[in-house]
């Protein structure tokens, strides 16, 4: 549905040949994409002005890495952008006061997950840091409001305020107080009823409940689903109850989730963390990356990149990419890559890096087609002999059987691998004709020979998008041999990724 | 009708609603003035005595995205308000007729009326959306509606997964005194509308509403489950559901369309339901919405009582949206 910013940014940057310095030109015309991008994952306008201000003085005269696609480049600016602005790595836990009782007091709007974000965090909070903790609603509000705490209480094994009819939200938390200090609880969790921000009255109740309570956390619980109103949402309930902190739910839904980002801006406090889940233990400790990589529809894809850094050899690299520029591509080369393939996780690795791509798993996974495959074709490779390797087309039939008998495998299957060679052989040569600029363009080329359309995986491991994905899907569906067979998607999959990697930044 | 006292012990709050009538459009305005407010007095303060140029249309277009109308459709309200107005001045009243205008014509085409009385009979309604959507309280002020009509309504509680969620229907039935069809929690919510629409042609019932588990629109497991409930509904007759209703919150931002695109795959949505719309300062999510969905809107909720549940009128809520009152 969304296109990812890697994907918006390689259409601005495949107009621009130049190469050397982002211009100010380039930097604005990137900069409205990451805008849109921005706002179609709901961060809120003021915080993508604010945003956008900053990365525009990063980028200005940023040096473009030697054969990195500025669109790479851009996005990761963007994503260091973003996880500063979230909080980096720094985490916070939850203050926990020596004095018990400590008291968490749970604010949010309607349907936001308070209830059962305040079962999952006393049952984090009993079993991570075991101290007894009780619970309480002040729900007076929505019917059977109170019945759902208790309910989920007993599932966590967390004590609950027994219910008594027809008091009053701020005489709740009385008793609930004087329960806990009684009960000898470390932590008490008062989940409140929730409330829309325009409702004052409701705005009061809350803020006379926080002034009871005297709570040490004042936590907000917020849809990750939440569009442009998260700022107001987050403005309004922090001037009220002086919260320390933010909880994200609903953040295993498929949203963009820049609400995060909007509150964190607006303010300041640290995001503690997300819920991920309707299980009960589904609250994970927030992670400033991997909301980031969210926000951008680019998954871990940073992550992705990073790795294939460090995976691969830089010497090789540089050797492979010198007889690529000359038109040569032997069964070495490919064996070389398959490696490399491996290296990085293999299928399930780099899948897994990628965002949203579940079901394709799945499908990949039904066909048959995983890193065995990729270990059976190095196999073959390895039973050749070195002429066979470099002249491919001095195998006959005999030579066939031989290797065949020496991998394990039928002949059939060194037809495919040499087929599949042939055509990433002949890629290579006439992009090599396009001299050396070809090379830029060889792994979108060779994407596309892989989804048999416009695109395939995304070249150079950049962002895929929901498009993507799509034709991903389609791919898994309609184009994978059922059974296991030749991999016709390789030539993409390593080919689109691997000639350009001679150019990822080198790690110093 | 009266809110008799449920007697299971739960504490209930009277809901609002249930006081003297006030007249439709006085609800929308009035539910929908707080998201209104802001919104029109900042497009005022840019639009007003002075010449339309560019500048001032962009700046349109960011307060329509601040009002969760997205990028698109931004743009797109924001050129139909400047094809009419550009380079002339106008008065607070016009632009503001101008842009709910350019809103209402966005929004005509994907309005339509729910009306469960008029079909087959007994007329089978499931709700779906994602969780804290506000299923569960949609279909009760539904119940009670009907009920008011004096329609013979069942309940089905097909949310066996929430913890409590079948009390909190429980209640609204006994607010109502509708019968409601229950299991235990984790029970299979699909042979429980299976019987719900048995007991319902069996007992001649008009209308049978059917909550089910909200679910997030990216768990296929889960939406396997509501692929079944409809399926084994169906074996329980054929034409059913005669009416799926997506609920929507729209404090929701972008998402709100994967929600529509998802549910409408699985589960054949045949109307909208946008809740909360008072509860935001932004209700301008309805129009990606309608543009994004196969399914007309229907119905919106602009309080918690419960005749703040409503027909969904375009032109009113265009109207209401920039702080116009009702024609």
């Amino acid at each position: 549905m969304f296109e990812s910013l890697g994907e918006r940014l390689t259409g601005v940057f495949d107009r621009l040949t130049g190469r050397g310095v982002l211009s100010e030109k380039d930097v604005d015309e990137a900069l409205r994409e990451v805008r849109l991008a921005l706002l179609e994952a709901d961060v809120a306008l003021p915080v993508v002005r604010d945003f956008i201000a900053k990365a525009r003085e990063r980028a200005t005269g940023e040096a473009v890495v030697r054969s990195v696609r500025p669109a790479d480049q851009v996005v990761k600016l963007v994503h260091d952008g973003l996880v500063e602005m979230l909080g980096g790595d720094d985490v916070q836990g939850l203050n926990l006061s020596t004095t018990p009782p400590t008291v968490i007091l749970m604010a949010g709007l309607q349907g936001s997950g308070k209830t059962t974000t305040s079962a999952k965090l006393a049952l984090r909070i009993q079993k991570m840091e075991r101290r007894k903790v009780l619970m309480a609603s002040l729900d007076t509000r929505r019917p059977a409001a109170m019945e759902q705490l208790a309910t989920l209480g007993k599932q966590a094994e967390v004590e609950t305020l027994p219910i008594v009819a027809g008091q009053s939200a701020p005489d709740i938390a009385r008793r609930a107080l004087q329960a806990a200090r009684l009960g000898g609880f470390d932590v008490l969790i008062l989940d409140t009823a929730g409330r829309t921000t325009l409702d004052e009255q409701m705005m009061g109740e809350a803020a006379e409940i926080a002034r009871i309570a005297s709570p040490h956390e004042s936590l907000l619980v917020a849809d990750a689903l939440t569009g442009q109103d998260a700022v107001r949402t987050a403005k309004a309930f922090h001037e009220r109850l002086a919260l320390t902190g933010l909880i994200l739910t609903r953040t295993d839904g498929d949203a963009r989730g820049g609400a995060a980002l909007s509150m964190r801006a607006v303010t300041g406090l640290p995001i503690k963390f997300l819920g991920a889940g309707e299980k009960i233990d589904a609250l994970e400790v927030f992670d400033a990356r991997r909301v980031a990589g969210r926000i951008l529809g680019a998954g871990d894809v940073v992550a992705l990149v990073e790795k294939a850094v460090a995976e691969v050899d830089h010497a090789q690299a540089e050797k492979m990419a010198a007889k690529l520029q000359k038109g040569q591509f032997d069964l070495d080369d490919l064996a070389a890559q398959l490696r490399q393939m491996q290296k990085m996780g293999g299928m399930q690795g780099l899948m897994g890096m990628l965002p949203g791509v579940q079901k394709v798993k799945k499908q990949i996974a039904e066909s048959g087609m995983d890193d065995r495959v990729f270990r059976r074709q190095e196999a073959i490779i390895g039973s050749m002999t070195k002429l066979e390797r470099r002249k491919p087309d001095v195998l006959n039939a005999s030579r066939k059987r031989r290797v065949a008998i020496g991998a394990g495998v039928d002949v059939a299957e060194i037809n495919r691998l040499l087929k599949q060679h042939r055509q990433m052989a002949d890629m290579v040569k006439s992009m090599s004709k396009g001299g050396g600029k070809g090379f830029a363009r060889m792994a979108q080329a060779m994407g596309g020979m892989m989804g048999g359309g416009p695109g395939g995986l995304p070249p150079g491991l950049t962002a895929p998008s929901n498009a993507d994905l799509e034709r991903l899907r389609a791919l898994g569906g309609g184009q994978l041999p059922p059974g296991g067979g030749g991999l016709p998607g390789l030539p993409g999959m390593g080919g689109g990724g691997m000639p350009g990697l001679p150019g990822f930044p080198k790690k110093k | 009708m009266s809110d008799a006292p449920p007697d299971n012990g739960f504490i209930i709050a009277p809901i609002p609603g249930f006081g003297p009538k006030k007249s439709w459009t006085e609800r929308l305005t009035k539910g929908l003035a707080k998201t209104s407010k802001e919104f029109t007095e900042q497009v005022t303060a840019v639009l007003t005595k002075r010449r339309l140029d560019q500048d001032a249309l962009d700046e349109l277009e960011e307060m329509l995205i601040e009002a969760d109308l997205g990028p698109a459709a931004a743009a797109r309200v924001a050129a139909a308000f400047g094809k009419a107005r550009f380079g002339r001045e106008a008065d607070e009243n016009e632009i503001k007729e101008s842009l709910a205008e350019a809103i209402a014509a966005e929004l005509r085409p994907h309005e339509a009326r729910f009306d469960p009385l008029r079909g087959p009979k007994p007329y089978i309604v499931l709700f779906v959306g994602v969780n804290g959507s506000g299923k569960t309280t949609t279909l009760g002020k539904i119940a009670a509606d009907l009920k008011g009509r004096g329609a013979k309504v069942l309940i089905a509680a097909g949310d066996t997964f929430r913890a409590a969620a079948v009390e909190q229907l429980s209640v609204w039935a006994a607010r109502s005194d509708t019968p409601i069809i229950t299991r235990p929690a984790g029970a299979d919510a699909a042979g429980l509308v299976f019987d719900a629409a048995a007991r319902a042609r069996a007992e001649g019932f008009d209308v049978v509403l059917v909550d089910t588990a909200g679910r997030l629109q990216n768990k296929s497991a889960l939406m396997d489950e509501l692929a079944k409930i409809v399926r084994v509904l169906k074996k329980a007759d054929p034409s059913a559901p005669h009416e799926t209703l997506l609920v929507l919150d729209a404090t929701v931002g972008r998402n709100a369309l994967s929600q529509v695109e998802a549910f409408d795959r699985i589960a054949g949505v045949t109307g909208v339901v946008m809740t909360k719309l008072d509860g935001t300062a932004r209700g301008g999510v309805l129009v990606p919405v309608a543009e994004a969905s196969r399914a007309p809107i229907k119905l919106i909720g602009v309080g918690e009582g419960i005749d703040d549940l409503q027909p969904f009128d375009a032109t009113a809520f265009a109207r209401s949206l920039v702080g116009l009152p009702a024609r």
